[in-house]
C-alpha cells in the first residue's frame, strides 16, 4: 500500500489542496485577512500545474477574472474576507444570471466595513443567500475543519460546475487559521465533475437552452460555439429580451436547476439525534462546539442531538423539519446576531420551541456556553 | 442555583491540551508546529494548533496550542489546558488560570521567577540555548526535547526528525543538540 499523505495544514492551506484536487486551473484575488493563505498558496501551487494566479487591482476585477476565465473553460476560484465579497457581489449576481460556474471562498470576519480583520464570524450568511439583487437561487457551502475545508472546497466545484452558477464557501477564521493533520486524497478518491459541453454543431447550439433539467450545455470560449454573454436578461439565444413569458422562463430555469435537486445539494451531519428532545443547529467552526457539548451533555444523560449544516443554501428545509419534528426543543447557535435562526423559524412547526445562541464578540462560541444555553433551556 | 447538566459534566478525558506561550520572538508558534507534526504525521491521533493572530501575535504574550486525541477533536480549541510551557512570566501570569489542577506546568526559569506554589518544572532554557548551545535561538528547541521526555507523546528520534526538517541549512547541529539536551534534563527532573 502506498504511504498516506499525512500533511499539517490550516484551513485556508487545505482550502487550497481542495481546489486544486477539483481542477482549479486559475485563480484570481485580492488579499484580505483572515483569507490571504488562500491566494499566496494558488500562487505558489497553480504555476506548477500549468495554471494561472493573478492577483488583480482590487475584488472587482478578481471576480471579473475569474468568471472570464471560466468561460474560457478553466475551473476558476477567488478567495476573500466580508469586504471584498461586498465588493464582488455586483459581478456575482452577473455569474448568476449568466450561469458561469464560479466559486467563491469568503472567510468571515466581524463586519460590518472592515470589521474585525483578525477575528472570527459568521455574519455573511444572509449575504451570501440574498447578497446581489435579483431572483436567484444560491448554493453555499460551510466546513467546520480543515479536513472539511479540502473535501467542501471540492464539492463547491462539482456543484458549480454540476449546476452552472457561482458557489460560495463560507470559512470562518477560526478554521481558516487552525492547523490540522489531514490525509490528502489519492486522485481518483473523490469525484470530480466537470461542466457538460455541447455536442450539437456550433450553429444549432442555444446557449441558455431550456434542458430536461435546466442546465445548458457550456463550451468554452474559442471552441467554436460563438454565443452572446449579457447580464440583461435573455432568451434562450443569449439576447436581452423583455418579453414576460421569456423573462419568466429565464428567472423560473435560475431556480429549478437547483431547487428541483436540492437532494444532489444538500448536505448535513446527524448526531445522537434517533431519540434527541433537544437538537442543536449550527453550521461551520460553530458547529465544533456543538459537537463537543452534545457529547458532553450525553455523557451526562441529556437527550440532546447534533445537526451541523455543511449546506447551508438552499437551505436543508425538508431534512431538518424531519429531524426536529419530533424535538420539544431547538437550540441554533451562530456567529451573529441571528441569521440562519429566522430560516429554522420559517420551517419548524409553531409548537417547537426555538432557542438561540449567539456570539458577536469576535471569540467562538465554547462547548460550556452551548451547555449553559441548554441547562437553561431544559 | 443546582447545575442539572453542568455540574455533572466531566471534560472530555480524551483530549490533551497543551499550551505553549512566551513572547513574541521566541518561536512558540514553531514550536507548536513541528510538535503537531512531531506527534500527528506518522500516527493515527488527531493534532489541533493554533495560534494569536494578528495584533495579538505582536509584542506580549503569545501563544500557540496543541490539542490531541486518539479520536475526532470536537472543539479545537483549549477548554482546560493538562500542559502548559511559560517561556516568560508575562505569559506564566496570563495563562496559569487555564491550566488544570494537576496539570503539568513547564517554566524557563531564567526568565519566569514568580511561580504559583505547585509542583511544576523549571528548566533555565534561555540559558541552556546561550551557554551549552550557542544560540539564545535554540530555546524553544530545548524546551519541545523537554515536552517529549515529560510527557512521552513523541520519540526523541521523531522530533529530531521534524525540528530538522523545519531548521534553516547550517543549524542542523544545533538543534539536534538542542533537542538532546532538554530531552535528557528533563529526563533526569522527571517525576
Amino acid at each position: 500500500m502506498a504511504k498516506e499523505n499525512r500533511q499539517l495544514l490550516q484551513g485556508n492551506a487545505a482550502c487550497v489542496q481542495g481546489a486544486l484536487y477539483a481542477g482549479m486551473r486559475f485563480f484570481a484575488g485580492y488579499p484580505i485577512t483572515p483569507s490571504t493563505e488562500i491566494a499566496e498558496g494558488s500562487a505558489r501551487e497553480l504555476p506548477k500545474l500549468g495554471g494561472k494566479f493573478i492577483q488583480m487591482e482590487d475584488e472587482l476585477g478578481s471576480i471579473a477574472a475569474i468568471i472570464g476565465a471560466s468561460v474560457s473553460g478553466a475551473k476558476a476560484m477567488t478567495g476573500t474576507s466580508g469586504p471584498g465579497y461586498s465588493l464582488m457581489l455586483e459581478n456575482i449576481g452577473y455569474a448568476f444570471m449568466t450561469e458561469v460556474p464560479v466559486v467563491v471562498v469568503n472567510v468571515q470576519r466581524g463586519g460590518p466595513s472592515t470589521g474585525l480583520p483578525t477575528k472570527v464570524s459568521q455574519s455573511d450568511t444572509m449575504q451570501a443567500r440574498w447578497g446581489t439583487h435579483g431572483d436567484y437561487s444560491s448554493i453555499t457551502v460551510a466546513p467546520s475543519t480543515v479536513g472539511d475545508t479540502l473535501t467542501e472546497t471540492i464539492r463547491a466545484f462539482n456543484l458549480a460546475e454540476r449546476f452552472r452558477t457561482p458557489v460560495t464557501i463560507l470559512l470562518d477564521e477560526v478554521i481558516a487559521h487552525s492547523r490540522e493533520i489531514i490525509r490528502i486524497p489519492e486522485p481518483g478518491e473523490y469525484e470530480v465533475i466537470d461542466r457538460v459541453k455541447p455536442t450539437c454543431p456550433p450553429e444549432e447550439y442555444l446557449p441558455y437552452e431550456i434542458t430536461e433539467n435546466y442546465v445548458t450545455p457550456m463550451p468554452a470560449y474559442g471552441e467554436g460555439y460563438r454565443y452572446h454573454i449579457t447580464g440583461l436578461t435573455h432568451d434562450q439565444h443569449g439576447f436581452p429580451t423583455n418579453k414576460p413569458s421569456e423573462i419568466i422562463v429565464k428567472l423560473d430555469k435560475l431556480k429549478k436547476k437547483i431547487e428541483n435537486y436540492k437532494d444532489e445539494i444538500t448536505k448535513i451531519r446527524v448526531e445522537m439525534m434517533d431519540d434527541a428532545e433537544i437538537a442543536i443547529i449550527s453550521y461551520g467552526s460553530v458547529s465544533r462546539a456543538a459537537l463537543q457539548a452534545t457529547m458532553l451533555a450525553r455523557e451526562a444523560g441529556v437527550k440532546v442531538g447534533c445537526i451541523q449544516l455543511y449546506t447551508i443554501w438552499p437551505f436543508p428545509e425538508k431534512e431538518l423539519l424531519e429531524l426536529c419534528g419530533k424535538c420539544q426543543k431547538v437550540i441554533v447557535g451562530e456567529l451573529n446576531m441571528g441569521q440562519i435562526v429566522h430560516e429554522v423559524e420559517r420551517i419548524l412547526p409553531r409548537d417547537i420551541s426555538i432557542n438561540t445562541i449567539q456570539r458577536y464578540d469576535g471569540e467562538i462560541l465554547t462547548p460550556v456556553q452551548i451547555l449553559e444555553k441548554l441547562e437553561e433551556v431544559l | 442555583m443546582a447545575h442539572k447538566i453542568l455540574d455533572k459534566i466531566q471534560l472530555p478525558s480524551d483530549r490533551f491540551e497543551m499550551r505553549l506561550s512566551g513572547s513574541g520572538g521566541q518561536g512558540m508558534i514553531f514550536a507548536s508546529v513541528v510538535l503537531s507534526k512531531a506527534i500527528g504525521m506518522n500516527s493515527n491521533k488527531s493534532v489541533v494548533q493554533s495560534q494569536s493572530y494578528g495584533p495579538e501575535a505582536r509584542g506580549g504574550a503569545s501563544k500557540a496550542d496543541v490539542v490531541v486525541s486518539d479520536n475526532e477533536i470536537y472543539y479545537p480549541k483549549a477548554m482546560k489546558l493538562d500542559l502548559l510551557l511559560a517561556m516568560t512570566q508575562e505569559a506564566l501570569d496570563k495563562y496559569y488560570p487555564d491550566l488544570k489542577e494537576n496539570g503539568m506546568l513547564i517554566v524557563d526559569s531564567s526568565l519566569v521567577h514568580n511561580v504559583p506554589d505547585v509542583e511544576h518544572y523549571a528548566f533555565e532554557f534561555t540559558h541552556m540555548a546561550r551557554n551549552q548551545i550557542g544560540h539564545i535561538m535554540v530555546a524553544n528547541v530545548i524546551a519541545l526535547g523537554a515536552i517529549a521526555a515529560l510527557t512521552g507523546l513523541v520519540t526523541k528520534e521523531k522530533l529530531t526528525e521534524i525540528v530538522l526538517q523545519h531548521a534553516p541549512r547550517g543549524t542542523e547541529e544545533k538543534n539536534r543538540n538542542a533537542v538532546e539536551l532538554g530531552y535528557n534534563e528533563a529526563l533526569k527532573a522527571k517525576k
